[in-house]
């Protein structure tokens, strides 16, 4: 569907997006994921035409995009919900927008109920709040009704509320059989999204995968056990080639966290030595630590004192950054699935 | 078949034919102009000052008619006096107007979305070309003519008031709406270059009143050869009914046609970096 080839931009010294190759496939959820400043916008700017890439080709059913014969019935972007004349009334908004795609005036009324904007329809977009821009963005991008949709970072700076209509949104469009194509500098918005991911850092390419893959590609599976005899199943793992580390109380029991052993084995070897269990559980990487991993070394800002610290690879040729991968686990660890 | 598969949604749009192009666009920028308070201010500031001031002229001139030498009657241009409006500040509106057809695209980031949602350039900036050369066309010919027609009954005690049937006279109050409307294509073309309200409003009115005033520093014979060749010369040549046509200067629709040049020239460059540009 979206075909890109070798793209390259640079803007006066910086690389934006360096020979990025992906392509975008019908009907699913692709997340576009990356750090700040990883050349997200600048890539989608380049699909639609907005910007010209200095290397490199992109398609989209194999057209590029300006030779599209009526683009808003192809593709309903949003690359930025505040880019609006804000003395414009919504419903003038979205009609400028259809006319020039020779779209009936009815698709303005109707897209403006679908994302509850019917009320304001005749104010003007200046005194908007975010998410209210943010939805007639939206309604923008459905007034062609398109098969396929692209959204940069669509819930950044939405409230709770927001987000959750955007999600669902999402899922409702894909159900729908439409092609999504959303970009985020946050993992956490993919996992209930997004079919496939593409990761880039510093505008290359660093993943591109199923959910799945990048899933069993995370980190790996660690076990968390809790006994009340921790002292001497830590020996008894560390003796049989796993790694331990003590994981604070559990409810009165040590607990421990084991690496390098499934949770097969650590049953086993507990059941040899005679140590009771209280808990034996599959942790698995959560996606906001695999992804942080992943883009350790192509964050573009950080803060000072906190570099990216060499640790366990986590992903071929990838340095783990333990102190941020550990907060992620926190948030976000998933339990389970064996 | 279709039974077997997934039932389809009920298409929402009737199926497409043909593609995007310029009758869809030239629809939305006029959407575009009509749906801004803005235009309508602006424009309601260019009839105001243009009829203003020309009836402010042409009462001015008619009460003091009894003190004024006959040497000065005979040169007085009761067209040029009622159109005046026109050439001292509606030009500047216009300028306004016409700078931020494009450059309020810019400031707002709505270019984004604009050419998103028709990203074939070039007919977004014809659209806006024609779009704005209509509408400037409309109220400017209507200024002139209703600051001709009420400075003329402000100027009838004179006795020395001009009908449109008079010689050059239609030509004046016609080339004068033309003009101010020329003037908004220039800014539209400067606004298509520097991308940037302020740049393009204060470089167009660099170049269509301060150089002139720059321009009379100069030796007088440098200047004679200069004139014509300036960009609101023009306004001078299209707007005098009476007396011998200025010296120096082509004929009025020989220098309109000087002015139509440049602004032909920046508004092509405008479409080729229009196109060319990163947006």
């Amino acid at each position: 569907m979206i075909e890109v080839r070798g793209l390259s931009k640079r803007y006066g010294e910086k690389i934006a997006v360096n020979n990025l190759s992906f392509s975008v496939t019908r009907g699913k959820v692709t997340g576009f994921l990356g750090p700040n400043g990883a050349g997200k916008t600048t890539t989608m700017r380049l699909i639609l035409g907005l910007d010209y890439p200095d290397a490199g080709t992109v398609t989209i059913d194999g057209k590029q995009y300006a030779s599209l014969a009526y683009p808003m019935r192809e593709v309903g972007a949003l690359i930025d919900a505040k880019a609006v004349h804000g003395g414009r009334s919504a419903y003038n908004h979205l009609l400028c927008l259809a006319q020039t795609n020779n779209l009936p005036r009815r698709r303005v009324g109707e897209v403006l109920e679908l994302v509850g904007l019917t009320d304001v329809a005749r104010k003007r977009t200046k005194g908007f709040s975010l998410g209210m821009s943010q939805r007639l963005g939206i309604a923008g991008t459905l007034l062609g009704d398109p098969k396929l949709l692209m959204f940069d970072e669509p819930v950044n700076g939405l409230d709770p509320e927001g987000i959750l209509w955007i999600r669902n949104l999402m899922k409702a469009l894909a159900a729908e059989g439409r092609t999504v194509f959303v970009s985020s500098h946050l993992m956490s918005e993919m996992e209930h999204t997004a079919d496939h991911l593409i990761v880039i850092g510093r505008g290359q390419l660093l993943a591109d995968c199923t959910m799945d893959e990048f899933i069993a590609r995370s980190s790996g599976q660690t076990v968390r056990v809790a006994t009340p005899q921790p002292g001497l199943l830590a020996k008894a793992v560390t003796e049989a080639g796993g790694t331990v580390t003590a994981d604070g109380d559990a409810g009165g029991h040590g607990a421990l966290t084991v690496r390098g052993l499934v949770a097969a084995q650590v049953g086993d070897i507990a059941f040899e030595h005679g140590v009771r269990l209280h808990e034996l559980t599959v942790v698995r990487a959560s996606l906001e630590s695999a992804f942080m991993e992943l883009t350790a070394d192509s964050v573009e800002y950080r803060a000072e004192g906190q570099p990216p610290a060499p640790g366990q690879p986590a992903l071929p040729g990838q340095a783990a950054a333990p102190e941020l991968a550990a907060q992620g686990q926190g948030r976000h660890g998933h339990e389970g699935r064996i | 078949m279709a039974a077997l598969t997934r039932p389809a949604r009920p298409p929402v749009l009737p199926p497409p034919s043909g593609r995007a192009g310029f009758g869809g666009t030239l629809r939305s920028e006029f959407t575009k102009i009509r749906s801004v308070r803005s235009t309508y201010w602006t424009l309601l500031a260019l009839l105001a000052v243009s009829i203003g001031i020309g009836a402010a002229i042409s009462g001015g001139t008619a009460a003091n008619w009894s003190h004024t030498s006959p040497a000065d009657r005979a040169t007085f241009d009761p067209t040029q006096a009622s159109v005046a409006g026109l050439f001292y500040l509606g030009q500047l509106v216009i300028v306004v107007l016409g700078a931020m057809v494009l450059t309020a695209e810019y400031s707002t980031g709505m270019i984004r979305t604009s050419l998103t949602a028709m990203p074939r350039r070039v007919i977004v900036y014809v659209a806006k070309v024609v779009v704005f050369a209509c509408v400037a066309i409309v109220v400017t010919s209507i200024a002139a003519f209703i600051a001709f027609l009420l400075g003329q009954s402000l100027l009838a005690s004179t006795h020395d008031s001009a009908t449109l049937s008079q010689p050059n006279v239609l030509r004046a109050v016609i080339g004068s709406a033309l003009y101010v409307t020329v003037c908004g294509l220039f800014a539209f073309a400067a606004g298509a270059i520097l991308r940037h309200t302020a740049a393009a409003i204060t470089s167009v009115i660099g170049l269509l009143f301060v150089i002139p005033i720059l321009a009379h520093l100069l030796p007088s014979s440098w200047y004679q050869d200069l004139e014509r060749w300036l960009p609101d010369a023009a306004g001078r040549a299209l707007s005098v009914t009476v007396g011998p046509s200025p010296e120096h200067l082509f004929s009025a629709w020989g220098q309109f046609s000087v002015f139509a040049v440049y602004t032909v020239i920046l508004l092509v460059a405008g479409a080729v970096l229009f196109r060319n540009r990163d947006a």
